[in-house]
């Protein structure tokens, strides 16, 4: 920042300046040339939906530079009007926050403490780990009717996730067999 | 409301501004009881008596809307002469079993002109058995005097609220409620939400503008995962999953959706177009297309017995997926148990959250009940993607569907879970890949086929959405549910949300401001079904097809074009006359252009309800689980049919008398706070938020401090035979205490939000909470149970399961504590 004189005073800028009425220029406080609004000089907005309660409200995404630089209300959304309360003015934070995680971590049995692996090696053992655990606990019968399942494989999650994404779960658990499959909406 | 849904709030607000009154009940005076005209604060548990008092006093002053009732609702039906009431029977409907503790519900049934009949009717509602009549008597001892005694509201302030609903409802005004988990997480909470609707059906505020029971769901698509459900009793668009006993087949699985009547009656089109949407060209006629790869559920499979059979060894993977179960779900110990029991975890989040953390700093391992270097459980914690990087569509909490458009790639390995299942049914595709045993082939052979674009190979979310949406036999998307047929020439993997993708486009990312749209804003992303944005609004019009009054206008039949038309999209077939009646014929039922309840078998409003519920076609006001009170209103103390889940590390509380029952002398209730969301996930983490509401507390009344010596800033400690939790005492009047059958109760609040990781810790109050269940739904009972509460901090390691055990022994409990019917 500037170091500040005597010399940028209003009075004697006032009294120097063509401003003699002090009304214009001689009355602007320093620093009124403030930085630009991350949302002014943004390349893209992108319009989204806020990711917490289930109001809905409609969020613009400002983009600089492949990165989120600032998340707002959008005005034109008839749900929200352009406001957000106080998690969906965190959004910001939430997607960008030094808090989320961007690599894969595993925990070997009776291990005491993480590792990192690569995503295409976890996926992979994810997949061995759904193919043995659906054989070793498959059922095609149960008190003698048929059933056609595994009662080895569970999952819990869906209510903050897309409905493509509850879609592609419910299809592929399904089609696996597996039935305990829940979320938050009964919980 | 504003404090959970602030934005919502403001329609709200913009509603009192023009002269609606704003009734707030809950049991704390929180930021909505701040703005509300009237705050009523209640004992948690005991809304049914309170809304039933309200129907009481709806009939017996005669404030129904008469014109309404008879047209629209099953008012004027006769019931069977072999039913018996909870009046007659002290708290059980006829039917029940005492041995298998459920109601056989043939004696609920109507009373019929023949075998299979229609129901008899008396339009005076005079006949004694006519549903008007038993609900009269059904709730005639639900008086001011006994809500005062079971609720703790005073008769006057009661006899206010509802003189305002009753006012407040007619052909020129309508009235809301909105409700959100404070009404359904209890052993009764879907009989709280059917009071409601008795209620709103007697005052004529369904299907209306202004009208309606709102549920105010907590998480930005948690309609859209009951819509398109990740539950285990559901197919999309809810239909059933297949039941082993029965439904042995396509036809029989089709004859039970059939019987439900209505809309339902399409259940062959829709599943065989989900069947095809599933399994493509190896569904066909010949194999019932592919009925026999869904897999068959036998009971109840849902969370809670889930983590019974992990901590059994019998479930072995899990995958949790934005969600925290050791915080957000019922006896978080027992969570955490289950999963130390697994084979293998999978979690996918943002942050290190506490179902990703438990086997190495969890509450367990400090009081050693757990030891790391024995937890045998595989540990994968997958980053997720953000909704600012992906693209997907969000149905909110009025079923309109809005679309995120994907703005940046998310980091690192971070992936959207629309690519972590895309790319593991692949993997494990090409690792079954060549099986010829059967179990295989519904793997092998499902529709996986979705194009992929970016960097990281991103599945189309549209692509799924179009799938979602469904193709009719000429090759098209379809516009609605209409279009499907049952002969395997159409697609469709979720036949409610047929529509949204209608002329190939993408309806839910429609986005015309509000301000260049009437109040309904049909253009602004897309309401299922068929974009309607509010439900029966046939009953909007009277049985003539004219609106009840020009201020109530929203939709009605235009006899010039032959057509209903309106402000909405009409929720009734567009060309069926208002007292047109079309008979059933070639397997289609009759429909009735003066029948608004479409999904009804008979097109009415259930005040009554015959069939459907497993406690009860009436509601009636039970105690919870746990409560420090004997029912005042009959001998049967709690709903008989609740379900009640055996764990011997998962005790319940004596009932109210018994020796040991005082030993947890107060009502505890849980809610959510503004800065933060649900189990943490998602704003621990955040600086923001966690700086806005930085630590665990607990809300207790200056009257309960000084009972317990409880200071104000200083440390307590909340015991439950389950757990016990510490948190900074908050002494605050908002937390009124309440004079109930003659004596002071006092409530405790816990925020339920807070768990051991993020930015701000404490302990998660859902340790404190029993599995005590709905019987219809299944949902915990986490609203109002009991507890003790203590000053000072809970004790460390091995001392604070030592003190749990001492107020279950001191409290007498054992095996059977609870269970009583």
């Amino acid at each position: 920042m500037a170091r500040r004189t005597p010399l940028g005073w209003p009075v004697l800028r006032q009294a120097a300046g063509p401003d003699r009425t002090g009304r214009g220029a001689a009355a602007r406080a320093e620093g009124r040339e403030m930085p630009r609004a991350r949302t002014a000089t943004a390349d893209a907005v992108v319009k989204s939906v806020c990711p917490y309660c289930a109001v809905g409200c409609g969020q613009d995404v400002y983009v600089q530079d492949g990165r989120v630089v600032q998340i707002e209300g959008d005005p034109g959304s008839p749900v929200s009007r352009g406001r957000l309360c106080p998690k969906g003015a965190a959004s910001l934070q939430l997607t960008t926050g030094p808090a989320r995680r961007s690599a894969v971590l595993y925990r070997a049995p009776h291990a005491t403490s993480w590792r990192t692996l690569d995503l295409d090696t976890a996926m992979a053992m994810v997949a061995d780990r759904v193919v043995r655990t659906r054989r070793e606990t498959w059922s095609w019968q149960e008190e003698g009717r048929r059933v056609r399942r595994t009662m080895g494989i569970a999952s819990l999650g869906g209510a903050t996730l897309d409905n493509e994404e509850n879609y592609l779960m419910k299809k592929l658990y399904t089609a696996l067999g597996a039935v305990q499959i829940e979320n938050q909406a009964r919980i | 409301m504003a404090e959970c849904h602030p934005v919502g709030f403001q329609w709200v607000m913009e509603a009192k501004a023009r002269g609606a009154t704003l009734v707030h009940v809950d049991p704390r005076f929180t930021r909505t009881s701040a703005v509300a005209d009237v705050h009523v604060p209640l004992r948690a548990g005991s809304d049914i008596a309170f809304l039933g008092g309200i129907v009481r006093y709806v009939l017996e002053h005669e404030r129904y809307f008469r014109d309404y009732v008879v047209a629209y609702t099953n008012a004027p039906l006769v019931v069977g002469e072999a039913f018996a009431d909870t009046e007659d029977l002290d708290g059980l409907f006829s039917g029940f079993d005492a041995k298998t503790r459920t109601y056989d519900q043939q004696t609920w049934a109507y009373e019929t002109a023949g075998p299979g009949g229609p129901a008899r009717r008396d339009d005076t509602m005079q006949h004694p058995r006519c549903v008007l009549q038993i609900l009269r008597r059904h709730f005639a001892r639900y008086t001011p005097e006994l809500v005062e005694r079971v609720c703790g509201v005073p008769e006057e302030l009661f006899l206010r609220v509802c003189e305002t609903i009753a006012r407040s409802s007619g052909p020129e005004r309508t009235t809301a409620f909105a409700y959100a988990v404070g009404w359904t997480q209890h052993t009764v909470g879907v009989q709280y939400i059917r009071t409601a609707a008795i209620l709103q059906l007697l005052l004529g505020n369904i299907g209306r503008p202004g009208g309606g029971i709102l549920a105010l769901r907590g998480h930005a698509s948690i309609q859209g995962s009951t819509d398109i459900p990740t539950l285990f009793d559901l197919l999309p668009g809810y239909l059933p999953m297949p039941d082993a006993a029965r439904h042995a087949g396509l036809d029989a699985y089709v004859e039970a959706g059939r019987a439900r009547g209505g809309l339902w009656h399409g259940t062959r089109s829709y599943l065989v177009s989900l069947l095809k949407a599933w399994w493509g060209d190896a569904a066909t006629a010949d194999n019932d297309f592919c009925f026999d790869y869904l897999p068959r559920i036998t009971g109840d499979h849902s969370t809670y017995p889930t983590v019974q059979a992990q901590v059994a060894g019998r479930c072995k993977g899990y995958f949790v997926v934005g969600e925290n179960p050791a915080v957000g779900s019922a006896d978080a110990k027992l969570q955490r148990l289950g999963m130390a029991n697994l084979d293998w975890l999978v979690v996918r989040d943002f942050s290190l959250i506490e179902s990703a953390t438990w086997w190495k700093d969890g509450p367990e391992i400090e009081t050693g009940e757990l030891r790391t270097e024995d937890v045998a459980t595989e540990v994968f914690f997958f980053p997720a993607a953000a909704h600012t990087e992906k693209d997907g569509s969000f149905t909110n909490t009025q079923r309109m569907l809005q679309w995120h458009h994907q703005a940046v790639e998310p980091p690192g390995d971070a992936r959207s879970d629309l690519w972590f299942y895309y790319h593991l049914g692949r993997l494990v595709r090409e690792r079954l890949a060549g099986s010829t045993d059967d179990m295989d082939r519904p793997v092998l052979e499902l529709t996986w086929d979705y194009p992929t674009t970016g960097p990281h190979g991103e599945p189309s979310a549209e692509a799924v959405l179009a799938e979602v949406n469904g193709v009719g036999a000429d090759g098209r998307p379809v516009d609605g549910p209409g279009q499907l047929r049952d002969d395997g020439s159409t697609t469709c993997g979720c036949w409610i949300y047929a529509g949204v993708y209608a002329g190939g486009v993408n309806q839910a990312a429609r986005r015309t401001p509000g301000s260049d749209q009437d109040w309904v804003a049909a253009q602004w992303g897309w309401s299922w079904p068929g974009n309607r944005r509010i439900l029966y609004n046939r009953a909007s019009a009277d049985p003539d097809g004219r609106p009840w009054s020009e201020r109530k206008a929203l939709v009605w039949w235009d006899e010039d074009r032959g057509r209903w038309t309106g402000h909405d999209v009409p929720d009734i077939d567009p060309t069926l006359a208002p007292h047109q009646h079309v008979p059933a014929a070639d397997g289609a039922p009759a429909r009735s252009g003066g029948d608004p309840f479409v999904m009804q078998r008979d097109g009415k409003g259930w005040l009554f309800a015959p069939t459907g519920l497993v406690d009860g076609p009436l509601p009636a006001h039970y105690e919870p689980q746990e409560s420090p009170f004997a029912n005042a209103l009959y001998a049967q103390q709690r709903n008989p049919v609740r379900q009640v889940l055996r764990d011997p590390r998962s005790r319940y509380h004596p009932r109210p008398g018994e020796p040991g029952a005082a030993v947890f002398p107060y009502v505890v209730t849980t809610y959510r706070l503004t800065e933060h969301h649900t189990a943490g996930g998602m704003s621990r983490w955040q600086p923001y938020l966690a700086e806005l509401q930085p630590e665990m507390f607990v809300e207790v009344s200056p009257a309960l401090a000084a009972e317990r010596g409880l200071e104000h800033l200083g440390w307590a400690t909340v015991v439950t035979a389950r757990n016990a939790v510490e948190a900074r005492v908050l002494v605050t009047e908002r937390m009124a205490p309440l004079r109930v059958q003659g004596r002071v109760v006092h409530q405790i609040g816990l925020p339920y939000h807070f768990g051991p990781n993020g930015y701000v810790r404490g302990d998660a109050a859902n340790e404190l909470a029993g599995l005590a269940l709905d019987p219809n739904v299944h949902i915990q009972e986490v609203k109002a149970f009991t507890a003790d509460i203590v000053p000072g901090r809970r004790p460390r390691g091995a001392a604070l399961p030592a003190l749990v055990e001492s107020y279950r022994r001191r409290a007498g409990i054992d095996a059977g504590t609870g269970g009583e019917r």
